[in-house]
């Protein structure tokens, strides 16, 4: 592992080094305490200090709006073109729930058939990864799946220690970024910082919900026929944005565009919601998740549950967001304390 | 990797045939210009019309025929109503195949009892006539059709053949007959406890329109056989067919998606699904 200095002041001397290479991305203030990913020209615009953006550095790996193939209908037999049209990006910020995020996606697509516009995507995206230090608020359950520190996933991790920034070099394109700016190398008392900082982490960041982590997965099994999914989808609205928010979410649709010329279109693929009243309806008419409880226990085993028996890992990152932003109050730490108190756990 | 590759890409394909065979279904004997489909029994494909959309279609022919293949569709959406309109001599676009398909190795030295309810026999076909093809690969063969009038009945022709050999017991019959209709009337399961078979050694295969799947599996569990040696193949909306979109996923504990990990499953894989 090799470690890197950054001076606080010369934050800004860094993000515009990087964005003379490339295009940067980093976590802008909205107001009333939301915050987004959106391109910066300088360290002034970024908020270092933020709670989860409304939608997570995703939309930069899995567009809403993807063109997967051109057609050409002017032909007599069909016409396809696979395109992506990507230049080199920088993320600038992204916290260790994100980053687990990313890594969640990276596994789902690169499952065979393999999807190369996720792929392709993520090879040109530079990511910047930056450490809590403190909780960002009581939707957060970030320590129950132990994603508040970071396992990799990043080119280059920022860790706060007070008056510097300790840059934790991950890959080869780092390295030589760091060497292209001509950063010091980190000393011992720097990294004595960082431990600090992580032991004083372990104070603030608790289990959540006081259950193992191993043992989610058996708590689950023992509520799937529960009565508190139907409480869950009585509140339920079916708006979607609790799996537009989340950043392991990737369910999608495909649709065709047709130009103006009538004659070309593209293949676009689109983000699609479990929860959305037709998404498991067939053309016959047989709606296969017909119930709001059911869309919602969907949505709920698609992070705990169905993830660990393929992947073995929790497609929950503890963020947040599903919670923050449900417009009916739905909020995923109470269902995981009402499944551990119901499973008896 | 190249973008070129992409498995989103499609294979271009003629139809060199096509029959209205219902007022709703209409069937395509289809070439692709790159070769062999390569399937087996029980997989789909994806047929885009581009500018309209793509759907998922069971194949309904064998392997073993070669040189083509052939899908049977009815008129349910916007695709399929289009794909109505195409005939002789127009192109589409495939992709696949996908699916895990009918387990037709270990079913080798069993006997066969296949049940097809309306739109099921076109999946179900592709599995039978590769059977027919190597006949002296299975034991006994019954074939149970149900449909809902003889007008409905698809294949025909062929089920007429089925029906004239002497190595394979069939029996039908029709929700509701016509004056002309000669054969049984009534639901599939009446024709369940007249099959005359050794439950350890048969292999059920049922497909049919998911109503069915209740009944008929109540009776042949009734006759004792083993719910692994009951074989399904569950209809759900495969937008992708690669295990990704998330449409077709079962709601089940295991959250089987059915594009990937089916089309087709034995009973004691699906049986805790709420519907299957």
């Amino acid at each position: 592992m090799k470690y890197h200095v950054l001076e606080k002041e010369n934050i800004d001397c860094f993000i515009k080094s990087l964005s003379k290479k490339m295009k940067v991305y980093a976590p802008v203030k909205k107001g009333n305490n939301n915050y987004a990913f959106e391109e910066v020209k300088s360290s002034k615009e970024i908020s270092m200090d933020y709670i989860p953006t409304i939608l997570p550095p995703k939309k930069y790996f899995m567009p809403q709006k993807e063109k997967m193939l051109d057609f050409d209908l002017s032909a007599k037999e069909p016409v396809d073109t696979p395109s992506l049209d990507v230049e080199e990006i920088a993320l600038f910020g992204v916290h260790t729930c994100d980053l687990a995020g990313i890594q969640c996606l990276n596994i789902v697509f690169n499952e065979r058939p393999r999807d190369y516009n996720f792929l392709l995507r993520k090879e040109k995206v530079f990511i910047i990864g930056l450490e809590c230090n403190k909780y960002c608020d009581s939707y957060a359950s970030c320590a129950l799946v132990n994603s508040h520190l970071p396992n990799g996933g990043f080119d280059l991790f920022f860790t706060d220690i007070g008056d510097r920034y300790i840059i934790n070099v991950n890959t080869q394109k780092g390295e030589d970024f760091i060497e292209s700016i001509g950063l010091p190398k980190a000393n011992e008392r720097d990294l004595s910082g960082v431990d600090k900082i992580r032991d004083e982490k372990r104070k603030i960041f608790k289990n959540e919900i006081d259950v193992e982590p191993q043992k989610i997965p058996e708590m689950f099994e023992k509520v799937y026929n529960s009565k508190l999914w139907e409480k869950v989808g009585e509140k339920c609205l079916s708006c979607g944005n609790c799996t537009n928010v989340c950043p392991t979410c990737y369910c999608f649709d495909m649709e065709d565009m047709i130009n103006l010329d009538l004659k070309t279109g593209a293949r676009v693929r689109t983000w699609d919601s479990c929860q959305f009243e037709t998404f498991a309806t067939v053309a016959g008419g047989e709606n296969f998740r017909e119930e709001r409880s059911l869309r919602q226990r969907h949505r709920v085993y698609r992070k705990f549950k169905f993830p660990v028996d393929r992947f073995n890992r929790f497609f929950c990152t503890g963020c947040g967001r599903c919670s923050r932003t449900c417009m009916a109050g739905i909020n995923l730490k109470e269902i995981l304390k009402e499944v551990a108190e119901e499973a008896k756990f | 990797m190249d973008i070129k590759n992409s498995n989103w890409k499609i294979r271009k394909a003629k139809i060199i045939n096509a029959k209205q065979m219902t007022k709703t279904e209409k069937w395509f004997d289809i070439q692709l210009s790159d070769g062999e489909l390569d399937h087996e029994p029980g997989q789909f494909v994806q047929v885009e019309l581009f500018g309209i959309g793509e759907v998922p279609i069971s194949i309904c022919s064998s392997p073993t025929k070669k040189g083509s293949f052939e899908l049977t569709v009815r008129a349910a959406g916007k695709v399929t109503r289009e794909m109505h309109k195409l005939d002789k001599g127009d192109f589409i676009a495939i992709r696949g195949p996908f699916g895990r398909p009918f387990p037709v190795k270990t079913m080798f030295g069993n006997d066969l009892l296949f049940v097809a309810g309306g739109l099921g026999i076109a999946p179900l076909r592709s599995l039978i006539n590769y059977v027919m093809d190597n006949r002296r690969e299975f034991g006994k063969v019954d074939i149970l059709l149900g449909t809902k009038s003889p007008k409905d009945m698809l294949f025909s022709d062929e089920i007429g053949k089925w029906s004239k050999r002497l190595d394979v017991n069939f029996a039908c019959t029709v929700d509701r007959a016509e004056p002309d209709w000669k054969g049984n009337v009534g639901l599939i399961t009446s024709l369940i406890p007249g099959v005359n078979l050794n439950p350890e050694r048969t292999y059920a295969v049922v497909v049919g329109p998911p109503i069915m799947y209740k009944f008929v599996i109540a009776e042949l569990l009734k006759k004792k056989i083993p719910e692994r040696h009951i074989v399904l193949s569950l209809e759900r909306h495969m937008k992708c067919g690669m295990g990704k979109c998330g449409h077709c996923q079962i709601d089940h504990p295991k959250n089987y998606y059915c594009c990937k990990d089916g089309p087709t499953f034995t009973y004691d894989e699906v049986k805790d699904a709420k519907k299957l």
